[in-house]
Parts: C-alpha cells; sequence; structure tokens
C-alpha cells in the first residue's frame, strides 16, 4: 500500500469490516450452515417437492418475462427522457423511481386493487374473460412495476454519452436513419440495456411484498418461492425453508456475478 | 467493476458537453440526427402511456381509495391506536437503522475512496451484498441466527433476551436490508473529490477530525444526504425482511406495512389504504428531494 498522508485508515477499514461482519455477513453465514446441518435426503426432497419446483419455475418464469417486458419499454423511456423534451419531461423523470420508493405492500395492494374484477382496469377486461388479478399474469404486472426503473436507469447515462460525432459520420456516409439506431446506436448499448435486463430479473426473483397479494397464492398455480419459505417458517419447518433458500440465493449470487461482469463490459464500452 | 447487484438509485453520471441539460436534446439536434416526427410522437406516446399506466395510475388509485369514504373516517383510521403504534414503530426502527447506516457509509467511503488496499474491489462487492439477496431470506437468517432452535437461540434464552418475534429483531433486519444504500451514494462521491484538499488540509496541521469535518464533509453532504434519504425509504417501507422478523403482534410487532398488510387481509380496503397513503406520501417526498438533490450534487 502507498503511504498516504490522511489518517484514519485503520480506524474507518476495522470499523467497516467489523459493522459489515456481524451486520451482513455472519448472518448470511447462518444459512449454508443450517444448510449444512440438513440430511441430504430430506434437501434433495424438498427442493425436488413438485411444489417447489412449480414455485420456482413461476419465480424465475414471470421474472424473466416482466424483465423482457421492462426490456422493451424501458429502452423507449430512457431514449424518449434523454433525446426528445415534452412538457413534464422532469417530472415524469422523477417518476420513474417511484417503485424504489414505494413500499412493495403498497405496490402489492394497489395493483391488486386496480386489477380485481371490479377494479379501474379489471373491470375493463372482465367483458373479454380476461382475468389479472390472483393469476400468473397479476404476478408478471408486479414484477414488471418493481423493477420497471433498472432498465430505464442503466441506460439513460449511456445513451447521453453517446457521441453525436458517430451518428454524424453514418448518417453523411448514407446511412438512413434507422440505419443509424439499427447499427450504430443499439450495439452501442447492448452492455447498458442486458445489465439493466438482469438488475430487474434479478430483483423480480427473489420479490414478494407486491407479489403475494395479486398472486392468490394458490400452491402449483401462482405461489412464488419467498412465499413458500414464509409458510415453512410459520411451520417451524426450518429445514425445509433453508433448502428452498439456498437455491434461491444460489440464484441470486449467480447473477451478481453475471451483473458484474456486465458491468465490466459497459464500462469498457463506455471508456473505450 | 464492483458495482452490485442493484443500481437502486445511483446517481447517473451525467453528461456534462452541453449545458444546460444533457447532451443533444431533439430541439439542438439537426433534423438528420433525430427521428421523423411521426415517430417521436409515437415513441413518447408509448413511453408516457407504460408510464401513466405502470406508475401514475398506481399512484393515483392509493390517494382515491383512502378517501374513499370521506375525509373523516381517513382520519379516523390514520389516527387509530394500532396505526399509531405501527407508526411509532416504523420511525424507531428507521431511527436506529438510518444513522447506524449513516455512520458505517461514511467510514466506508473513507477507507474505500481515499485509500488503495488490496481487497478493496472485493469489499465493495460485499457492501452490496444485501441488494442481492431476496427481503424472505434477510429476516429468515436472524429467524436461523436469534430463534428457539437457532445458532444463538439458547445463548439469547439464557440471557432472557427476545430478539426474533419482537422489536430488536425487526431493527435487525431493517439495518441489514437498508445497508448499503448511504455507503454506495458516498464512496463515488468521496472518490470524485479526490484527496488533494485532505492532503492540503494535513500539510497546513489541521488535525484528523478537523480534516474531515472541515474539508471533507463540505465536499460530500448532498451525497451523504442522498444515500440517507434512500435509506430511510428502504427502512420505513421494508415489508418481506420484517414480515419474517416481526411475528405481527398488533400494537406491539407491527410496523406500517405490515399494519397495511393486516387491515387489506382483514378486507378494511379504505383503512389499508389509508395507511398505505402515509407511506405514499413518503414515497413522493423522498423523490422530490431526491431530484432536489441530484440537482445539487451534479452543479
Amino acid at each position: 500500500m502507498k503511504r498516504s498522508v490522511l489518517p484514519g485508515f485503520k480506524l474507518t477499514l476495522g470499523y467497516t469490516l467489523a459493522y459489515l461482519t456481524v451486520i451482513v455477513l455472519i448472518p448470511l453465514l447462518t444459512l449454508p450452515l443450517k444448510a449444512a446441518s440438513v440430511p441430504w435426503e430430506q434437501f434433495t426432497a424438498t427442493i425436488t417437492d413438485p411444489r417447489v419446483i412449480a414455485s420456482y419455475r413461476l419465480s424465475i418464469g414471470a421474472s424473466f418475462v416482466a424483465a423482457c417486458i421492462n426490456a422493451f419499454f424501458g429502452l423507449i423511456v430512457a431514449w424518449v427522457l434523454v433525446r426528445y423534451s415534452f412538457p413534464g419531461r422532469r417530472i415524469v423523470d422523477s417518476l420513474v423511481d417511484l417503485p424504489f420508493a414505494l413500499p412493495t405492500a403498497v405496490a402489492g395492494i394497489t395493483l391488486t386493487t386496480l386489477c380485481a374484477p371490479n377494479g379501474w382496469v379489471g373491470q375493463l377486461l372482465e367483458p373479454y374473460g380476461i382475468k389479472i388479478a390472483f393469476t400468473r399474469v397479476g404476478v408478471t404486472i408486479a414484477l414488471i412495476f418493481i423493477g420497471l426503473p433498472f432498465v430505464v436507469r442503466t441506460l439513460q447515462p449511456v445513451i447521453e454519452d453517446l457521441d453525436v460525432e458517430i451518428e454524424e459520420a453514418a448518417t453523411s456516409l448514407g446511412a438512413t436513419r434507422l440505419k443509424v439506431v439499427t447499427r450504430v446506436i443499439l450495439p452501442y448499448l447492448y452492455p447498458a440495456w442486458l445489465t439493466g435486463f438482469a438488475l430487474s430479473f434479478a430483483r423480480a426473483v427473489g420479490e414478494y411484498g407486491s407479489v403475494v397479494f395479486i398472486s392468490g397464492n394458490m400452491p402449483m398455480r401462482t405461489e412464488i418461492s419467498p412465499l413458500l419459505i414464509i409458510t415453512k417458517l410459520e411451520q417451524f419447518d426450518y429445514a425445509g425453508a433453508t433448502a428452498i433458500a439456498v437455491v434461491m440465493l444460489s440464484i441470486s449470487f449467480a447473477m451478481l456475478l453475471i451483473i458484474n461482469a456486465l458491468q465490466g463490459w459497459t464500462t469498457r464500452r463506455v471508456a473505450g | 467493476m464492483g458495482a452490485g447487484v442493484a443500481a437502486v438509485g445511483r446517481v447517473p453520471p451525467k453528461s456534462t458537453s452541453v449545458e444546460g441539460g444533457p447532451a443533444g436534446r431533439v430541439a439542438s439536434r439537426p433534423r438528420k440526427l433525430t427521428e421523423p416526427r411521426l415517430v417521436r410522437w409515437l415513441l413518447t406516446g408509448l413511453a408516457l402511456g407504460f408510464l401513466g399506466l405502470f406508475l401514475l395510475l398506481p399512484l393515483t388509485a392509493v390517494f382515491v381509495e383512502a378517501l374513499r369514504n370521506g375525509f373523516g373516517p381517513y382520519l379516523d383510521s390514520v389516527r387509530e391506536p394500532d396505526a399509531v403504534a405501527a407508526l411509532k414503530l416504523t420511525l424507531l426502527a428507521a431511527a436506529f437503522a438510518v444513522p447506524a447506516n449513516l455512520i458505517f457509509g461514511v467510514a466506508a467511503g473513507w477507507a474505500i475512496a481515499k485509500f488503495r488496499f488490496p481487497g478493496r474491489t472485493l469489499l465493495t462487492t460485499l457492501i452490496d451484498l444485501p441488494f442481492a439477496v431476496s427481503p424472505v431470506i434477510s429476516g429468515m437468517v436472524f429467524v436461523l441466527l436469534f430463534g428457539r432452535q437457532g445458532l444463538l437461540g439458547s445463548w439469547a434464552a439464557d440471557h432472557d433476551l427476545r430478539i426474533v418475534f419482537a422489536v430488536p429483531g425487526i431493527v435487525l433486519a431493517t439495518i441489514f436490508v437498508s445497508f448499503p444504500f448511504v455507503a454506495r451514494e458516498v464512496i463515488p462521491v468521496m472518490e470524485a473529490a479526490g484527496t488533494q484538499e485532505e492532503e492540503a488540509a494535513r500539510v497546513l496541521g489541521a488535525g484528523g477530525f478537523q480534516t474531515f469535518f472541515r474539508v471533507t464533509l463540505p465536499n460530500i453532504k448532498w451525497g451523504v444526504l442522498y444515500g440517507a434519504i434512500l435509506c430511510n425509504a428502504r427502512a420505513m417501507g421494508e415489508f418481506g425482511a420484517v414480515s419474517v422478523v416481526s411475528g405481527k403482534i398488533r400494537g406491539e410487532t407491527n410496523t406500517l406495512p405490515l399494519h397495511v398488510e393486516i387491515l387489506y387481509n382483514e378486507y378494511m380496503f379504505q383503512a389499508a389504504f389509508a395507511v398505505a397513503s402515509l407511506l405514499t406520501l413518503l414515497a413522493v417526498v423522498t423523490l422530490i428531494v431526491k431530484t432536489i438533490l441530484e440537482r445539487k450534487l451534479h452543479s
């Protein structure tokens, strides 16, 4: 380490490590410790139970669909917010962070009320036999809501930093606007776009509060994995809850590694 | 690298190339470098329609449902003793979580941004860990640790400490989920400020704390506040983690979000939305303060 004239390195690093260990690392380590005490047969029996598998498929499947929809609209929203001007643009820009600031339980009951058969949105779809609340579509809607800001917020700074000269060069060489967008601009945005998608997906997989109200929680059909963990905990089946949680945590950490790699790619792309 | 999962509310590195706003908004662009007018209208319409449906509609619905029966019932639902007790517990949890994570965030920022040491990137990634963990698992680990069958369960019982299904568990879970917010805002702001000013202060004879309070803090105060306001919003609004550790005893271990759930599940919709409207107001205030702070951070 380079010697520095600044004081307090040992104090602040020591405090940082101690606080991190007590608040985050020790509590998180209890999960693998507990899992190690669960007999292997019981562990595999729990995570291959059809009801548990159905919950993984729903949590991952609905998160994937929600992240795709967010990727599509997030790109449009980010583009419009950076490139076009219209009245109220700044308010709309601030509003994008609402899903970060609004408690998930509030989002949950509000979306459920809107989508219920007698709700503002639900009653419009009721005559056509379309049901949202208490179906997988409802789960996906809640996950779109909570993942909405990620794609917009990862794309915005990259679109802002787009070099006008590249577009000018392509245009002066005779490319049509459509070609400039699809061949020049979009490839430049891919890493950030993928990062936003992955962040949105990762957040959705573990989401609980906004989903439990709208899902209806029917076993095998609309029951998400985090809810199954809570159900097991309430039955004092800590071994079962731990087994499900270990699988979910592994997925989260895999996503964390992927996202870190994607962000490295974004940084290199933007810097180079 | 090391930015970790969830760019929650991270201050975007705004471009500085064009004065008065991000580079090349449509007005300042030649026609060839933007889309045809029809396409622009279509895209703007799509974007606003999507945001209107997914953000503005729910935001409006909260207040409409809360005031469904007029102001009288609204005030009654908010003033009801269980709601007041829940509000107090929510404020208490935030009163522990925000200062604790604020002190941690500034200490971590100082160590990580002002010095170079091996494992620095790993440490930054570890700080973001709580964002990668499902809220339900965040609460569950404390049950595994301090619950009756837990690793420290018998120790807690011997000392007559009730941690899970009691207030300390709620405070711990709240601290856990709101852990990274201040640190991840302060680290980039401190890095951007560099170390020259502090070095100059030290050479001129300032003490360590004097240097921090007179030189560093004025440079990072908006970043610290920005992190603190996001930390507070998460602390007051946390549902999943707190739900697992609370035990949901009315008037005792119920926070505002948990109280909303109980009322809703008892079909007391208007009361549920009245309490939810308090949390929604908190969210709106958070967004306003956040927007103001972003402008200060970029000016």
